[in-house]
């Protein structure tokens, strides 16, 4: 902690002339790759004092957030001025070049970090992170390295910055996506059972104020009629399949470069699919790579109805550690809200899965 | 938790080291040494970097030789041998001695469990054959399985692998899958007594 918090002074105070010599970033200056050495050069404030948001960028919620160990969260997006989203493929929106986002993690209310990425060029998103100041009033742009242990978050817990490298894994590098600025995300027909739901604060964008301010271009017809939801057997399995596509399905679904694993657990809205859903029917029965230690030879599954026991996915969801946790990077605490939520599907029968003919054993 | 992160890092060197040591002992005396620049093809070089780099250390398992223990190049990086079945770690007494090697050197105890040397030949169901470029690569630099999976466990130095540039890492991965593809199935880590978590 000390070591942390004396590199954080120190860069604070040698990159503070070169932010007086370079001037504020802005978002109408250009798209530059290369990220300010201090957040509040970023255009994230209109106000560096009292940490004013600027207008421009506005705060969003998405109903299945990412677990992260408790954070509390808070997210920005700036559009560039007049800009629209493609929004034709209702599961992948193609947001314009020059888009940013923000996120910010809170622990026991302190600002720990704030990541952002933003879009320099049709195929390719820039990362940057943050680490705050102890005062509070700022924070450095840390190395792509990241940063470990920068907060304690439970009694031996500690809390670190990803790595660039660790944050292209989940957001893929060549196909980055925004995980949590999508039609389901921000679907105003939102998930009462999501874990760690947030509630929606006036001036939050969300579908339709997306759809209201035309910024979706070609997006079909139907998500205003309609706002996308999970389809699910019941309540419970809506929430257990969203809460699956945000946290797992980011790397487990078939364009990732681990498609080969066969899980996919992406709830995707554009398909349709003469059984269950595919978080279920590519998990239901399949043999992994990876056996539950305490299994019976041969009785591990991905996913076992009725089962949790028998589950990798419960059971490798539980796990933290490090040869079996999942997700594996961005958590050093169990979130058990879901894990509640997920046992009691599992053990439930997982009612979907009814709908799926016999499962072709993976290897 | 650092001290545990530190004694983690500092086992994966020593045990890098240590491994080193026991397969120069018996490699012969090197000829001219090349500089990488000299190899002509990525699989050249990878060859290069693979011997010069310790991967054999550890994923090629060792023999008890005339001189010693020797690694078996007839089942050259293609890991801990399935057939060699580990019964559970012997409870070392107090003391600071922290890791145990199996006499293959494919097999590691410590603080992080059990964990055994990956089969690195292009097999398909056993080995790297399934694997990217792209994920090889992810996996040097993140320090997870296949650039996203479950954590790399020690000693496997992977630290220090992911500071070579793409080039010499893909250059590797090329080589590795030049190899012929040897099947044998790897054990998955062992998670340690919940007493020592």
């Amino acid at each position: 902690m000390s070591t942390r918090r004396t590199w954080v002074a120190m860069t604070a105070v040698m990159l503070g002339w070169v932010a007086a010599a370079s001037g504020r970033l802005a978002a109408d200056r250009g798209v530059e790759a290369v990220a300010p050495p201090r957040l509040s050069d970023t255009g994230l404030y209109a106000d560096v004092a009292t940490l004013a948001i600027d207008p421009r960028n506005r705060p969003f919620a998405p109903q299945y957030p990412l677990w992260s160990d408790g954070a509390a969260k808070r997210r920005w997006v700036r559009l560039p001025d007049g800009a629209t989203i493609d929004a034709h493929d209702r599961d992948r929106w193609d947001l314009p070049v020059g888009t940013r986002f923000w996120k910010e993690f809170a622990f026991n209310g302190r600002r720990v970090e704030t990541r952002m990425f933003w879009k320099v060029t049709p195929t390719d998103w820039a990362f940057a992170s943050y680490a705050w100041t102890d005062d509070q009033r700022d924070a450095v742009l840390v190395p792509a390295s990241g940063l470990a242990d920068v907060a304690e978050i439970a009694p031996g817990k500690w809390h670190s910055i990803p790595s660039e490298a660790e944050c292209r894994a989940c957001h893929d590098s060549g196909r980055t996506e925004a995980l949590g600025f999508t039609a389901l995300q921000l679907s105003d027909d939102r998930d009462p059972l999501a874990p760690h739901a947030e509630a929606l604060a006036p001036g939050m964008l969300t579908l339709r104020t997306l759809l209201d301010e035309g910024r979706l271009a070609d997006a079909p017809a139907d998500l205003r009629t309609t706002p996308p939801r999970v389809a699910a057997s019941d309540p419970r399995e809506r929430a257990v399949l969203g809460y699956l596509s945000t946290n797992c399905g980011s790397c487990h679904n078939p364009a990732s470069t681990i498609a080969s694993l066969g899980l996919d657990l992406r709830y995707a809205l554009g398909t349709t699919s003469a059984c269950a859903p595919a978080a279920i029917a590519t998990t239901a029965g399949h043999a992994g790579h990876w056996a539950i230690p305490t299994a019976p030879a041969g009785t591990s599954r991905l996913l076992t109805p009725g089962r949790p026991d028998l589950s990798a996915l419960f059971v490798r969801a539980k796990s933290r550690r490090p040869s079996s946790q999942m997700p594996p990077i961005g958590t050093t605490i169990a979130d058990r809200e879901a894990l509640a939520l997920i046992e009691a599907w599992i053990a439930g029968g997982v009612p979907a899965a009814a709908a799926c003919p016999s499962p072709v054993s993976m290897h | 938790m650092t001290t545990h992160r530190l004694a983690t890092a500092a086992l994966a060197l020593t045990g890098a080291a240590l491994t080193t040591l026991i397969a120069t002992a018996h490699a012969p005396e090197p000829q001219a040494r090349p500089a990488a620049a000299t190899h002509r093809t990525p699989v050249e070089l990878g060859a290069y970097l693979v011997k010069t780099m310790g991967c054999n250390d550890c994923h090629t398992p060792f023999k008890l030789g005339p001189k010693g223990p020797e690694p078996d190049m007839a089942r050259a990086l293609s890991g801990h041998p399935e057939g060699l079945k580990m019964p559970p770690p012997p409870a070392l007494p107090p003391g600071p001695w922290l890791t145990l090697n199996a006499a293959t050197n494919t097999a590691f105890a410590g603080p992080w469990g059990v964990s055994f040397a990956m089969n690195l030949t292009p097999d398909k169901e056993t080995g790297l054959g399934d694997w990217t470029e792209e994920q090889f690569v992810q996996a040097m630099r993140t320090g997870k399985h296949q650039g996203k999976g479950r954590a790399i466990l020690p000693p496997m130095p992977f630290q220090m692998l992911g500071q070579l540039v793409p080039e010499e890492l893909k250059a590797i991965f090329a080589y590795l899958q030049s190899l012929a593809p040897l099947k044998n199935h790897v054990p998955q880590p062992v998670d340690p007594p919940e007493s020592q978590r």
